[in-house]
C-alpha cells in the first residue's frame, strides 16, 4: 500500500505546464529522490504533491494531511527563540514534543538563542527539525541539505532514515548523494512539450 | 489556532514587530491637528469625532501589509498553508492578532487624545464604543486587502487603494455615532449599521482572503 502515488500527472508553473505524464508511488519505508536539472520542475513537482497547489492534469493520491512540506525558507522567525520556533510548529501540529527533534538536530545548546542570530547551516538544521515534530507520515522536501556541513547531512540522513524504519515515506530533491537505499526518479524526460497547443490561456494570462 | 494567535501577538511586541507603529501613527497625527487648524476650541470639537476616526483608520492601514506579507518572505505561509490549520483560520487568526496589536491599543488611547481635541463629553463612550465595534472590521476588511496583494513586491499602494474604498462605511458610521452622541442624538441607526459591516467583514473575509491567498502561493 503506497502512502503517496500519482498518476498520469500534469504540474504547471504561471499556467504552463512543465512535467507531464508522471507516475509514481511511494510507499511506506521507501525514499524517492528526485534528480534533474535546475528549472527541471522539480519544486513545482513537491509544491504540487504538498497541496500548494492543484494538478494541471492527473491527480495525486495521498491521505489528506499527511505530507508534511519543507523547502528553501524555513519560516523561521528572527525574534523568536530556536526552542519557542519549533513549539510554535509543534503546537500547530498537535503538540509534539520538541526534545528529541532539538536532539537529534544537536540544536540543544542553542534553544534560547533567537533564530536571527542563527547561523545559515543551523537555521536549515532547525527547518529540518521542524519535520520531526510534524508527526506526519510524508515528508516532502525541496533540496533539504543546502548549506549543510557533511555531519548535518549525516544528521539529516539518519532522521530521514528513522523516519522511513518507523513506517514514514520521503520524497527527495536534491543534487547530492545522502547515502541511503534510495530508488532516484529522473524527472528530465518527462518534460511537457512545448508544441502542443493548450486550450486554456486564461491562467497564463493571469 | 491560539498557538498562532500567540505567536503573532509575540511577534509583534518583540523587536522590530511593529506594535507601537500604528499607535504612534496615531498620536502624531491628532497632536497635529490643533497646531494645524489653529486652537479654536469649538471647531476642533466639532471635528474631533471625523479627526479621531480618520486617524484610527489610518493607523491601522499603516500596518496591514505586515499581516502576510512576512510570512509569507519568510516561507510560513506555505508551512502554515500545508498543516492541520484551515487556512480560514489562520486568515482569522491573525487579523484577530492585529486587532488586538493595533486595534485596540487605539481604543484605548482614543479617549486621552480625544481630550486634546476638545471632544464634547458626552461623546466620549460613543468614541469608545464604536472604535471598538468599528476597528475589528479594519483589521478583517485589511487581512483580505493584504491577502490579495500577498505575492507582490510592495504591493503596500495597490492593497491601500483596494481597501480605502472598504473602509469608508465604517468610518462614516463611527464618525457619525460620535457626532450624534456629542449633540444628544439617537444613534442606534449608525451603530446597528456598523455593527452589521464588522459581523459581515468577519463571516465572510476570511474566506475570500483565504481562497486569495491560495492563489499567491500556486
Amino acid at each position: 500500500m503506497s502512502l503517496i502515488s500519482v498518476k498520469d500527472l500534469t504540474v504547471s508553473r504561471g499556467g504552463m505546464p512543465v512535467l507531464e505524464g508522471l507516475s509514481f508511488a511511494v510507499s511506506a519505508g521507501e525514499v524517492l529522490v528526485l534528480r534533474g536539472p535546475n528549472g527541471s520542475g522539480k519544486t513545482t513537482l513537491l509544491r504540487t504533491l504538498a497541496g500548494l497547489q492543484p494538478p494541471y492534469a492527473g491527480e495525486v493520491m495521498a491521505e489528506p494531511e499527511s505530507v508534511a512540506y519543507a523547502a528553501h525558507a524555513d519560516g523561521l522567525k528572527a525574534t523568536l527563540s530556536v526552542a519557542e520556533n519549533l513549539g510554535f510548529w509543534a503546537g500547530v501540529y498537535g503538540g509534539h514534543d520538541i526534545e528529541p527533534a532539538l536532539l537529534h538536530f544537536n540544536l540543544d545548546a542553542l534553544r534560547e538563542r533567537p533564530a536571527g542570530n542563527l547561523s545559515a547551516g543551523q537555521k536549515r538544521r532547525l527547518g529540518l527539525a521542524r519535520l520531526m515534530v510534524t508527526g506526519r507520515p510524508i515528508w516532502v522536501l525541496d533540496e533539504p541539505t543546502v548549506s549543510l556541513d557533511a555531519a548535518s547531512v549525516a544528521l539529516f540522513a539518519s532522521a530521514v532514515k528513522a523516519h522511513v524504519a518507523a513506517g514514514g515515506a520521503a520524497v527527495i530533491a536534491t543534487h547530492i548523494d545522502l547515502g541511503f537505499e534510495e530508488t532516484v526518479f529522473d524527472v528530465t524526460p518527462f518534460k511537457a512539450r512545448m508544441d502542443v497547443v493548450r486550450d486554456d490561456f486564461d491562467e497564463a494570462f493571469l | 489556532m491560539i498557538r498562532l494567535l500567540w505567536r503573532d501577538i509575540t511577534l509583534a511586541f518583540r523587536s522590530g514587530g511593529g506594535f507601537g507603529l500604528g499607535l504612534g501613527f496615531f498620536l502624531i497625527l491628532v497632536t497635529l491637528v490643533p497646531f494645524g487648524v489653529g486652537p479654536d476650541g469649538e471647531m476642533l470639537s466639532a471635528i474631533a469625532p471625523g479627526i479621531l476616526w480618520v486617524g484610527a483608520l489610518l493607523a491601522c492601514l499603516l500596518s496591514l501589509d505586515r499581516i502576510f506579507a512576512l510570512d509569507f518572505e519568510d516561507g510560513s505561509l506555505d508551512l502554515l498553508a500545508t498543516a492541520p490549520i484551515p487556512l480560514e483560520g489562520v486568515v482569522a487568526m491573525k487579523a484577530l492578532a492585529h486587532w488586538i496589536t493595533t486595534g485596540l491599543p487605539l481604543v484605548l488611547a482614543a479617549p486621552a487624545l480625544g481630550f486634546l481635541l476638545h471632544l464634547d463629553s458626552a461623546a466620549y463612550r460613543w468614541l469608545i464604543v464604536t472604535l471598538l465595534i468599528g476597528t475589528p472590521a479594519l483589521s478583517f476588511i485589511g487581512s483580505f486587502g493584504a491577502a490579495l496583494t500577498v505575492g507582490l513586491k510592495r504591493g503596500g499602494l495597490l492593497m491601500s487603494l483596494l481597501v480605502l474604498p472598504l473602509y469608508i462605511p465604517t468610518l462614516i458610521f463611527g464618525a457619525e455615532v460620535v457626532r450624534r452622541g456629542a449633540g444628544g442624538f439617537l444613534v442606534a441607526t449608525p451603530l446597528a449599521m456598523q455593527a452589521g459591516i464588522t459581523l459581515g467583514a468577519i463571516a465572510l473575509l476570511p474566506f475570500a482572503a483565504a481562497a486569495a491567498i491560495r492563489v499567491a502561493l500556486r
